[in-house]
């Protein structure tokens, strides 16, 4: 009878203390939204994929860097933790919510149908950004903001050849290995397209490709393999940074050294991103092209709310702009039909600007 | 009435029990009621927020029943989440790529479920291999077969299935919008077929000779031999229908996401575990309601629901805040059950 008694106040303390942590967090959702309801406050939800990456976070940063209080938005984040159940669950809660706009990450490209519907069906117009998504109607979605993961390694490829011609190398000199993305991501499929097209126009020989699913650890497994079956690669083509790094220690772990004189026996690491680590081994030769992906998209998202704020139509899709950066300045820029892009030459000052 | 679930077992107080469901419910609602108030403006006192819960959550739902079954029996199954995965992605496989039907689709994922719980059944039970091992390695095996049949992103656009996945129906409840106009509150086929199961699942724990075995096996697996219960074939007979419910779950969370891939579902299984024992199922055995651990799961999304709403704290709130409230749980259980030292093994 004592124990009894004791535990039912042992519970109903523990309750009331859950209760009490419960409310304790909400206070701060209270006064927040109160602001919004006086006056021209703008809320926007923004479903984003987790957090796995430097990248990833500087696209979170950029988001909550544009969407602030004194720029006259209410963020309403949510971090899905790399489930797309999760980010179906933020989009319905977004919808309750009414936010004015909605902004999604998608974790995968499929699978957005319905929610998106929901959406539609409130008139909340969403906003993709980074992946694309598949839907089986495109006016599910407002407009897309991302990379064009192509154009990347059309960027690469093109700096590449030039690269090459201007050292005196031949296009069979070229030995290339590609250490994939995840495969069926849409920066995978970009960035080896662009490759195996321009190994097919200019008869390189394009060795061998595997994913090495955008970690490190399987970048260095991928590369210690293509070592052994391969020795005489000369070019990889990493299709992020931290490929790039397992890539790195791989041929430095087998007696190679990596850098740009493919001459003389050494062999080049071309990499993209430019997170602030990849730049750094791009500045130090170890990386000798970096092809930035931008994740600053907060600025291209805003712009198009403002458009269509004004009751203005906006592109299906938005590029962002990106760079090229390079330790040396043997090729200053690279044409893509007709197109000029400059290759930034890489300093200590230039890194230390960077904002991710 | 819950001391009539609980007579088999008979060392359970069955206020004990019932005092357990009650608090479950009790958080539940003080939770929803405390969104309801401080995030009134934000929707989340309209009828949809609610019906929401239950269309993210359905395929869990259906999931923690088939859970619950087999915790009740003392043993735990760790493959639903692989299991979900796998169905999804078979299906979306075989309506994108096979041409098949969104019957055959369904029954396809009966079948794997069906699969899983025979083969985990029969080892658990027969060969007395320990449940957290054997569903271990359905897991691997679950996860493994998914990306054997496709590492591709499938997105299901089979007519049929999306007329099941996108079927809206309106609730005569709703609210009326800024411009006047009354908006009802609506859920999917899935949200009815979920609390079918549910009604179910609890009757036939409550009224029939299965559910109450499943309590006595539970509850003392000597005993339940002594009392003449077949307890291997119990044991079999529950795998098998938790098989079936993940399979079904599975299923439902395909129609919520309409997409196969390989980290579908990753973690699920968790998410079940801690529905059902915020539920007031026993990790040991023998004490367990459906109904608690619907209401797990309604406070696990109502969790969820509050972090999102509240728009500015990190979501990995949602799992410290679960984990405090499971502690909270196992505590209580601990203590009320009074099954405490003995019987908390893990």
């Amino acid at each position: 009878m004592k124990k009894k008694w004791l535990s039912i106040v042992l519970a109903s303390a523990l309750v009331v203390s859950c209760t009490a942590c419960g409310s304790k967090a909400t206070p701060t959702g209270g006064t927040a939204s109160a602001k919004t309801t006086d006056g021209k406050t703008i809320t926007v939800g923004f479903s984003q994929v987790g957090a796995e990456s430097d990248w990833r976070t500087a696209n979170t940063t950029s988001m909550k860097g544009t969407f602030t209080k004194a720029n006259g938005y209410n963020l309403v984040f949510d971090d899905a933790q790399q489930k797309q159940e999760n980010q179906i669950t933020a989009i319905r809660n977004f919808i309750q919510q009414e936010v004015n706009y909605i902004v999604l990450a998608p974790v995968t490209e499929t699978g957005w149908d319905t929610v998106l519907k929901e959406a539609k069906d409130a008139k909340i117009p969403v906003i993709i950004v980074d992946r694309m998504v598949k839907v089986s109607d495109e006016s599910l979605y407002t407009a897309w903001v991302g990379s064009n993961f192509k154009l990347e390694g059309q960027k690469a490829t093109e700096w590449l050849k030039d690269f090459a011609a201007a050292k005196g190398l031949k296009n069979s000199d070229l030995h290339i290995v590609d250490i994939q993305g995840t495969i069926g991501a849409s920066a995978q499929i970009g960035r080896t397209e662009g490759l195996e097209e321009a190994a097919k126009t200019n008869g390189w020989d394009l060795l061998a490709k595997e994913s090495g699913e955008f970690t490190q650890a399987k970048g260095q497994e991928v590369m210690e393999s293509f070592i052994k079956q391969y020795p005489n690669l000369n070019v990889v083509y990493c299709e992020n940074d931290n490929e790039a790094f397992g890539a790195i220690d791989a041929l430095t772990a087998a007696g190679k050294t990596v850098g740009s004189d493919i001459k003389n026996g050494q062999v080049m690491v071309m990499s993209f991103d430019c997170t602030k680590a990849g730049l750094t081994d791009t500045l130090n030769g170890k990386i000798t092209l970096d092809t930035e992906c931008n994740p600053l998209h907060g600025p291209r998202v805003q712009k198009i709310i403002d458009a269509l704020k004004s009751g203005g139509t906006v592109d299906k899709k938005a590029y962002v702009d990106e760079e090229m950066f390079c330790a040396d300045t043997t090729v200053p820029k690279v044409s893509i039909s007709g197109q000029d892009f400059n290759v930034t030459k890489l300093t200590q000052d230039v890194l230390s600007k960077r904002a991710y | 009435m819950l001391g009539k679930l609980t007579r088999a077992a008979k060392e359970k107080k069955p206020s004990a029990v019932a005092f357990l469901l009650l608090i479950t419910i009790l958080l539940f609602v003080v939770m929803y009621a405390v969104g309801m108030v401080v995030f009134a403006d934000k929707g989340f006192a309209r009828p949809q927020m609610f019906m929401n819960l239950f269309i993210s959550n359905a395929g869990l739902i259906v999931i923690g029943c088939g859970l619950t079954i087999v915790m009740i029996t003392g043993g735990i199954d760790i493959s639903v989440g692989s299991v979900t995965a796998l169905v999804c992605m078979v299906a979306a496989d075989l309506m994108e790529h096979k041409g098949m039907s969104a019957g055959m689709a369904l029954l396809s994922a009966l079948l794997i479920g069906l699969a899983f719980g025979l083969v985990q059944g029969y080892l658990v039970s027969y060969l007395d291999i320990q449940p957290f091992i054997v569903t271990l390695a359905g897991l691997f095996f679950g996860r493994g077969m998914t990306a054997v049949v496709s590492t591709d992103m499938i997105a299901v656009k089979n007519p049929q299935f999306l007329q099941w996945a996108n079927a809206k129906i309106e609730l005569p409840i709703g609210y009326t919008n800024r411009n006047g106009a009354f908006i009802p509150a609506y859920i999917y086929p899935t949200v009815v077929v979920a609390l079918v199961v549910v009604v179910v699942i609890s009757i036939m724990l409550r009224r029939s000779k299965f559910g109450r075995s499943l309590y006595a096996i539970g509850g003392n697996q000597q005993s339940a031999v002594l009392m003449g219960l077949n307890v291997r074939k119990v044991k079999m007979q529950a795998y098998v229908l938790d098989g079936l419910l993940a399979g079904l779950g599975g299923f439902l969370f395909c129609l919520n996401s309409c997409a196969g891939f390989v980290e579908q579902a990753k973690g699920l299984e968790m998410d079940a575990i801690s529905a059902s024992v915020i539920g007031g199922t026993l990790l040991s055995g023998g004490v367990g309601t459906v109904i608690g651990t619907l209401f797990g799961v309604l406070i696990k999304g109502t969790i969820g629901s509050l972090i999102t709403t509240q728009g500015t704290l990190s979501s990995w709130w949602v799992r410290i805040v679960l984990s405090a409230l499971l502690c909270f749980f196992i505590v209580l259980q601990a203590i009320i059950a009074g099954v405490g030292g003995k019987k908390l093994k893990k």
